[in-house]
């Protein structure tokens, strides 16, 4: 699952001494709602930082507004909560100026996806060194409680008291579309795979969007109980792994074919006879086409069929690295710059 | 150039006749002090290059210049029309000069819409070149001349010189494998080649600027050279021009030094790379291609090899973002506008001043509201620089008086940024931005010391003894917080839009701290040290008259001519905006009468009302072009009259 050694963390200084969950702890009171899924997510991204043995000092979240946007306070590293969904912006400055940094962006599913969708795309598509974890509860939370932009339709809020009228992103979707190199998702309460998919995220060189299903359990509580009760889960979650026959429920009873005649994808019981027909997951393929398949298979209203894991794990050029290379090219070809010689250029005359 | 001290005398409309010879018989030398050219005709006419290329000759030469180019905000308007066309306008002379002049004394008119469109502005007496070839019954009509104006009489007061610019330049180009249309398109060189002939400018300059231009094309290079050089033998040679002129070079009007020909937005780009050497800081760009702004993002993305960063964001508001974090990362971060731009970054301005980070925020206005005129000049963002943010979020405002003067206003507004850690606005606007006047190219040594320092360890030590970094604990000299850029072990902290707790920076709502931070960062800004406003008071005079920005040539020159008619008047401008120099209170209260023009409603005039309870008059003109020093010298009399 992981892609490890084709990375840009070898740009990041390590750190000297072995780190634990607890350095990463900053002093402020977490100030989340008792319950909320965040606290989960916290802990998982605590617990996997000491993982890279990156020098904390290193390390950036910048987050933009929202409840999930809390959480650089809570991290002990360089940290800023910048303003409704700029932070994917903020965070290409940051991360094309300094590329000794590993750069992190926390945001929601109202902060990257309605108010900060141009950033969003934009980001994807230049494939900026950038590590985007995408909390999605499918709920406005700081607001107390307005639909989101992936919420289902016909949503029942306290702004939309006969149901939301717009149809929801699928944000896995949206970012393959918008040429995303790494695109995952996972589930806040399965620390596991939270983990392993982070640690895929961390390494890959360019901009990696990590979609976490996210509980708000005040205002969306039970959003994706389909996916987390261990009963129902069987038949609603399809596990990723690259390499692997695409399979799920009890014992692998169902699995991901490719229909012949439209060349989409679809979900069938598995038989001997089509055993040998089932996808095989290949998250490396340069074609998006089948990874966006997969991101189509899950019901909006159901959640049944969602896949989670690693959707697409591409290389291709980042947009810092490209960066850096011209400035050295400029000084290659020209010289390093000569700011008297600059100054005193074109057609210059002498008084006096 | 535009010096600060005023000249005793005063350049009158009409050039100044100094002598007369007629070297061995042949045609007539004229010397003049100065001259106005207009050089105008459609979009696609290639006016703006012709007075690129005319400009560079004058500079070269050694004249004093200042030039306005003013073209249309569409690329192609329908051909021949009114709002299609385009000109270029030059004022050169042996002196000191402020402006490019109010009324041309040569029109050169590539059209009749050229003509039709510039002909108002024309006092009787001056010379008018058209193309004729031009002239023809349908062009005439679209711009709704009934008869052609070469013919009716209507031009009999001023000198006309009828040209088949086209015919000449075709006929010129005959041995070129070209197609009339190509050839036809080198009529602006055969102009150029012409008025070079009249004014005597060096050519040197110009052929080779068509080589470089043309390196890949050696035919149209070839081309465009020998149009140039059969304007030239025209004027030589035909009987239509009896005389030439010569203006002198302005060898007293300049301090000794290495001179160029700089516009505003070159100026200001280059002021840009200067500080960025002088703080030792690697210079980040993030801006939206916006006009009159592009200038300095296509400028500055030429000058990798100085390790610029130029990031061509997805919108305004990416632009800023980008730069701001940028500047929390340890960089000069500048992003670029106009006022359109300006109001789509305001929320991440107010980030820059609530985090108090380093950030030029560059705004070269132009008209509005909205879109409004996006290739005319107006001063209207001046209350959008300064209020135009929610909540209380003071920021420091910097204005350049002239072309080369944004070379200067750049290194101060980077100064203010970088000594405070705040944005700062430098308004620039379309006049400065596209004209151009002689720099004299400043020596290294000359430009201000920039470096700052990042925070490098703990700075408080808590009751316990424990020594710790607080994000927000101030310099007691300037108020500024220590700048602790990522990568420095010890000082890992978090920063944001929300309100921090004094001295530590943690979240706070209490309301007695919100206070607190409001009034500080307030009284951060209005302690900037900037240099106290001078005045130019000759004579004890009872009006002052007080601008900021690019009015300081029209009323420096309307100055001078009021002086030079025995009226006295004092003169201020201001630089900084925000905050004011300390002394402008007590200038303000030293004249009975105070005059502000502005190229807006009076905004100027209302901070100076509020803030000095003075009865300030305010002189306004929103047409998107420069004041006229005539004018503006026929208000500033009757305000000191009235």
């Amino acid at each position: 699952m992981t892609d490890a050694g084709t990375g840009l963390l070898h740009l990041v200084p390590k750190a000297e001494a072995k780190q634990s969950m607890k350095d990463f702890k900053s002093d402020q009171e977490v100030r989340w709602c008792p319950g909320c899924g965040d606290y989960a997510i916290l802990a998982a991204v605590q617990g996997f930082m000491p993982e890279l043995g990156l020098a904390r000092e290193n390390i950036v979240f910048v987050s933009g507004i929202g409840c999930s946007s809390r959480f650089p306070y809570y991290l002990n590293t360089y940290g800023m909560h910048s303003i409704h969904g700029r932070a994917p912006a903020i965070a290409t400055g940051l991360a094309t100026s300094r590329r000794d940094l590993s750069v992190w962006v926390v945001t929601g599913d109202g902060d990257a996806l309605s108010i900060g969708g141009n950033h969003l795309i934009h980001a994807l598509r230049r494939n900026v060194n950038l590590k985007i974890l995408l909390f999605n509860n499918r709920i406005y939370g700081l607001t107390k409680g307005q639909y989101s932009p992936t919420s289902e339709v016909g949503k029942i809020t306290k702004s939309t008291p006969m149901g939301s009228l717009d149809a929801p992103f699928n944000p896995v979707s949206l970012a393959i579309g918008a040429e995303a190199s790494f695109v995952a998702r996972t589930i806040d309460s399965d620390r596991k795979h939270l983990t392993e998919v982070l640690r895929a995220a961390a390494d890959h060189p360019g901009t990696a969007l990590v979609e976490i299903y996210q509980n708000c359990n005040i205002f969306n509580d039970g959003a994706f109980d389909a996916l987390k009760d261990r009963e129902r889960a069987q038949d609603a979650l399809i596990r990723l792994e690259h390499g692997q026959p695409i399979r799920f429920g009890a014992d692998g009873a169902r699995g991901v074919v490719r229909d012949r005649r439209t060349g989409d994808l679809e979900v069938v019981e598995v038989t001997p006879e089509n055993e040998a027909e089932i996808l095989v997951h290949d998250a490396h393929t340069a074609s998006p086409t089948t990874a966006f398949a997969l991101s189509r298979l899950a019901d909006p209203d159901t959640l049944h069929h969602t896949p989670i894991g690693v959707f697409r794990s591409v290389v291709r050029p980042v947009y810092d690295t490209a960066m850096a290379d011209q400035l050295e090219t400029a000084v290659e070809q020209q010289g390093k710059g000569d700011l008297a010689g600059l100054l005193a250029g074109g057609d210059t005359w002498t008084v006096g | 150039m535009t010096s600060q001290v005023s000249s005793p005398t005063e350049q009158a409309d009409e050039p100044v006749l100094a002598e007369q010879r007629t070297p061995g018989g042949a045609k007539d030398v004229r010397r003049l002090d100065r001259v106005i050219i207009r050089f105008a005709g459609d979009s696609g006419d290639g006016m703006q290059l012709t007075g690129d290329r005319f400009t560079s000759e004058t500079a070269s030469f050694g004249n004093d210049l200042s030039t306005l180019p003013n073209f249309p905000a569409e690329i192609r308007a329908p051909a021949g029309t009114l709002p299609g066309v385009s000109s270029f306008q030059l004022h050169f002379a042996d002196h000191d000069i402020l402006t490019p002049g109010d009324a041309p004394n040569v029109l050169v008119a590539m059209n009749p819409a050229a003509l039709k469109a510039n002909i108002a502005d024309l006092p009787r007496g001056a010379e008018i070149i058209v193309n004729t070839d031009e002239f023809t019954k349908r062009a005439l009509q679209k711009v709704g001349y009934e008869a052609s104006p070469l013919e009716d009489g209507s031009l009999d007061g001023y000198s006309l010189h009828p040209v088949p610019l086209t015919t000449l330049t075709v006929e010129a180009l005959k041995e070129f494998e070209l197609s009339r249309k190509e050839a036809e398109r080198s009529k602006n060189m055969f102009a150029l080649g012409l008025l070079s002939w009249m004014y005597h400018r060096p050519t040197e300059g110009t052929e080779r600027f068509l080589r470089a231009k043309f390196a890949k094309k050696p035919d149209i290079a070839a081309a465009n050279i020998a149009a140039f050089r059969a304007g030239w033998n025209f004027g030589e040679t035909t009987e239509d021009f009896a005389v030439s002129y010569e203006v002198a070079p302005a060898a007293t009007a300049f301090p000794p030094g290495l001179y160029r020909n700089i516009s505003g937005n070159l100026a200001l780009a280059y002021g840009l790379i200067s500080a960025s050497r002088q703080a030792d800081l690697p210079l980040y760009l993030g801006s939206y291609p916006i006009t009159p702004a592009s200038d300095i993002l296509h400028e500055l993305s030429r000058h990798k090899n100085f390790g610029v960063r130029t990031f061509q964001a997805e919108d305004e508001i990416a632009g800023i973002g980008a730069a701001l974090g940028a500047a929390f990362g340890g960089s000069l971060a500048v992003t670029t506008t106009s006022g359109p731009g300006v109001a789509l970054k305001s929320e991440t301005i107010g980030l820059a001043v609530s985090m108090e980070l380093p950030l030029l925020v560059v705004d070269i206005q132009r008209g509005g509201p909205s879109t409004g005129l996006p290739t005319k000049t107006e001063q209207a963002d001046l209350l959008q620089a300064m209020y135009g943010r929610n909540g209380e979020a003071p920021v420091p405002v910097v204005a350049p008086r002239t072309p080369a003067d944004c070379f200067d206003a750049a290194l101060e507004a980077a100064r203010i940024a970088l000594t405070y850690r705040t944005p700062v606005f430098l308004l620039s606007d379309g006049y400065l931005a596209n004209g151009s006047e002689p720099w004299r190219v400043p020596d290294l040594e000359e430009l201000p010391d920039l470096r700052t320092r990042f925070a490098s360890g703990p700075n408080h030590t808590l009751a316990d003894g424990t020594e710790v970094f607080w994000p927000y604990k101030r310099d007691p000299l300037t108020l500024a917080r220590p700048w602790a850029v990522p990568g420095t072990p010890g000082l890992e902290h978090r920063i944001g839009g929300i309100e921090k707790q004094d001295g530590t920076g943690n979240i706070s709502y209490d309301p007695a701290n919100h206070d607190l931070m409001v009034r500080t960062r307030q009284a951060k800004i209005d302690g900037i040290e900037v240099p106290d406003l001078a005045v130019d008071d000759p004579d004890g005079a009872r009006t002052l008259v007080l601008g900021w920005g690019s009015t300081y040539g029209p009323i420096t020159a309307a100055v001078r001519r009021l002086r030079a008619a025995g009226v006295s008047i004092a003169q201020a401008h201001l630089r900084h905006l925000n905050p004011f120099p300390a002394n402008l209170g007590a200038v303000l209260a030293g004249y009975d009468k105070v005059v502000v023009p502005e190229m807006n409603l009076g905004q100027l005039a209302l901070l100076i009302r509020a803030k000095y309870l003075v009865d300030a008059h305010s002189y306004n003109q929103v047409n998107g072009m420069p004041f006229k020093a005539e004018q503006l010298a026929t208000a500033l009399k009757e305000a000191i009259d009235d």
